[in-house]
């Protein structure tokens, strides 16, 4: 029992500031995503919904290719896809250059273009779940469009969306797991290497589940404080 | 009122040049642009000592991803039943242990979870030699599949919940009053209703298992993915990522519009 307690010390003897750093690199990682996979699937959303059928067609084939192929094959495609594309444009100007894709920015470019295609998905059904009279009132008081988007539709539209968008949260936080693979130091990677070091897997390998099950406790309590703020407004009516 | 039914109306505004059909024809000509580049790199790299050398690799990659959905997701329904039913009762002792168990494998990465079982269980290999199980899990195959199963009991225990709990209560009620047995009531009467719902959970939960098991390339087992990978490390040309993103994206699609098929089958007579 005390063996277990050394090795999982901060210290030199132990790896508890090795794995906290790699739980910091899969935090930091989700919420880099989030932004940037909330923003794309909030375009694809408006993109599908649209009046002009070729807009549609085009945020459709964006969502069927990236909710078909597996979130890995994504990932290598990001990472050594932009490697090679990128090498081979540089090398026009000066061959020879060696270009190295930081695996933080293909694990985040990847996870958000998976996470953007079904965050759409839900933005579409939250859209459709908000009455047409919505944009007809916002309009009736003279309120332009983008004012009517920002004022009257966006406030409902995050109300709707944001159970959808927990879960996706989860679904992010998950699957960042996968970024171990292309050599980011994140709580999989750095358990991976204590457990061999250490010849303690399940320990190490049991730890990491337990971060993320922690990460997921914490997601839960935060969305729902949210949740319980977005409500205030319908409640105070 | 005739008179009203035959007014005439306005012609549809005509379709003009506006910024949204601007941007979308933009988009649909990168997309093209971008079908048709994939195509010709496929086309100008074609090699055929490569196609030889590797498509044998990829079909029995693919046999073997098959094998692991099929094989995991039929152990995980079997599974999941006691686990649903656990995680409905009424008694504690049974609906805590159930609740532990999905909160646990829907809340860690398939990853972790296959690594805890892997490598993880790899720590107690005396103990279980001791019992006779190492041969069982000193296979990367076999962990894998433990894994896999494990994780979509827990997810189909909930979507089994989902369902049953979907139908009214007066359903039970009324088999009850008929004077049918609970199982009977539960067979013939429940299930068939609930699996109405559950179809396109169901559906979308094999989706899944098909894109997540690519992960067992990572705990070196060849599927679609470990045989990818290895050609990759072999010629490293890049057109072997790209046609298992072909592969993979062509199975998605198909059993997506199978069960959208299989799902307006079955909700025919719900249609008026």
């Amino acid at each position: 029992m005390n063996d277990y307690m050394t090795l999982l010390s901060f210290g030199a003897q132990g790896w508890g500031d090795e794995i906290a750093s790699g739980m910091a690199v899969t935090v930091s990682l989700a919420l880099a995503t989030l932004p940037l996979g909330l923003a794309a699937g909030f375009v694809i959303a408006l993109a599908k919904q649209s009046a002009e059928p070729s807009l549609r067609l085009a945020a459709n084939i964006y969502t069927t290719i990236f909710r078909g192929l597996p979130e890995l094959l994504t990932l290598f495609l990001v990472f050594y896809g932009a490697q090679l594309g990128l090498q081979r444009v540089v090398a026009l100007f000066s061959p020879g250059a060696n270009i190295e894709i930081n695996a933080f920015v293909a694990g985040m470019v990847a996870l958000g273009v998976v996470f953007s295609s079904y965050a759409s998905e839900v933005f579409l059904s939250a859209f459709r779940a908000i009455p047409a009279g919505q944009y007809e009132g916002g309009y009736a008081i003279g309120l332009s469009k983008r004012q009517t988007m920002r004022l009257v539709i966006l406030p409902q539209l995050v109300r709707i969306s944001l159970p959808g968008l927990s879960n996706l949260w989860l679904i992010l936080l998950k699957d960042t797991a996968l970024v171990s693979v292309i050599g980011l130091s994140d709580i999989i990677r750095q358990a991976g290497i204590a457990a061999r070091v250490t010849n303690q897997a399940f320990l190490f390998f049991g730890v990491a589940c337990l971060l993320y099950l922690v990460l997921a406790l914490i997601s839960s309590v935060a969305f729902t404080a949210i949740e319980r703020r977005t409500h205030r407004a319908e409640l105070a009516r | 009122m005739s008179e009203l039914a035959s007014v005439e109306r306005p012609p549809p505004p005509a379709r003009t040049w506006n910024r949204q059909r601007i941007v979308g024809t933009v988009l649909i000509g990168i997309w093209a642009a971008l079908g048709l580049g994939l195509i010709a790199f496929l086309a100008l790299s074609w090699n055929q000592e490569l196609f030889e050398r590797y498509a044998p690799n990829y079909l029995s990659g693919l046999i073997v991803t098959i094998q692991l959905v099929t094989i995991s997701i039929a152990l995980g329904a079997l599974l999941s039943a006691p686990i649903a039913y656990a995680r409905m009762s009424k008694n504690r002792l049974l609906a805590w242990p159930a609740y532990a168990y999905v909160y646990f494998f829907r809340g860690t990465p398939l990853l972790a979870q296959a690594f805890l079982i892997y490598y993880g269980l790899g720590s107690f290999r005396p103990q279980l030699e001791a019992l006779g199980l190492w041969t069982f899990f000193r296979e990367a195959w076999y962990c894998a599949i433990l894994a896999f199963t494990l994780n979509t009991a827990a997810y189909q225990a909930e979507i089994l919940r989902g369902a049953v709990e979907s139908v009214p209560r007066g359903q039970w009620e009324g088999a009850a009053s008929l004077g049918l047995h609970k199982l009977r009531t539960f067979r013939e009467i429940i299930l068939p209703q609930a699996m109405i719902v559950a179809l396109r959970p169901y559906g979308n939960e094999i989706i899944l298992m098909i894109k997540a098991s690519a992960i067992v390339a990572i705990i070196t087992v060849y599927d679609l993915m470990g045989e990818t990978r290895r050609a990759y490390s072999r010629t490293f040309d890049f057109q072997t990522y790209l046609w298992a993103a072909l592969i993979y994206l062509m199975i998605v699609e198909a059993l997506r519009h199978a069960i959208e098929w299989i799902e307006r089958r079955i909700i025919k007579h719900l249609k008026r």
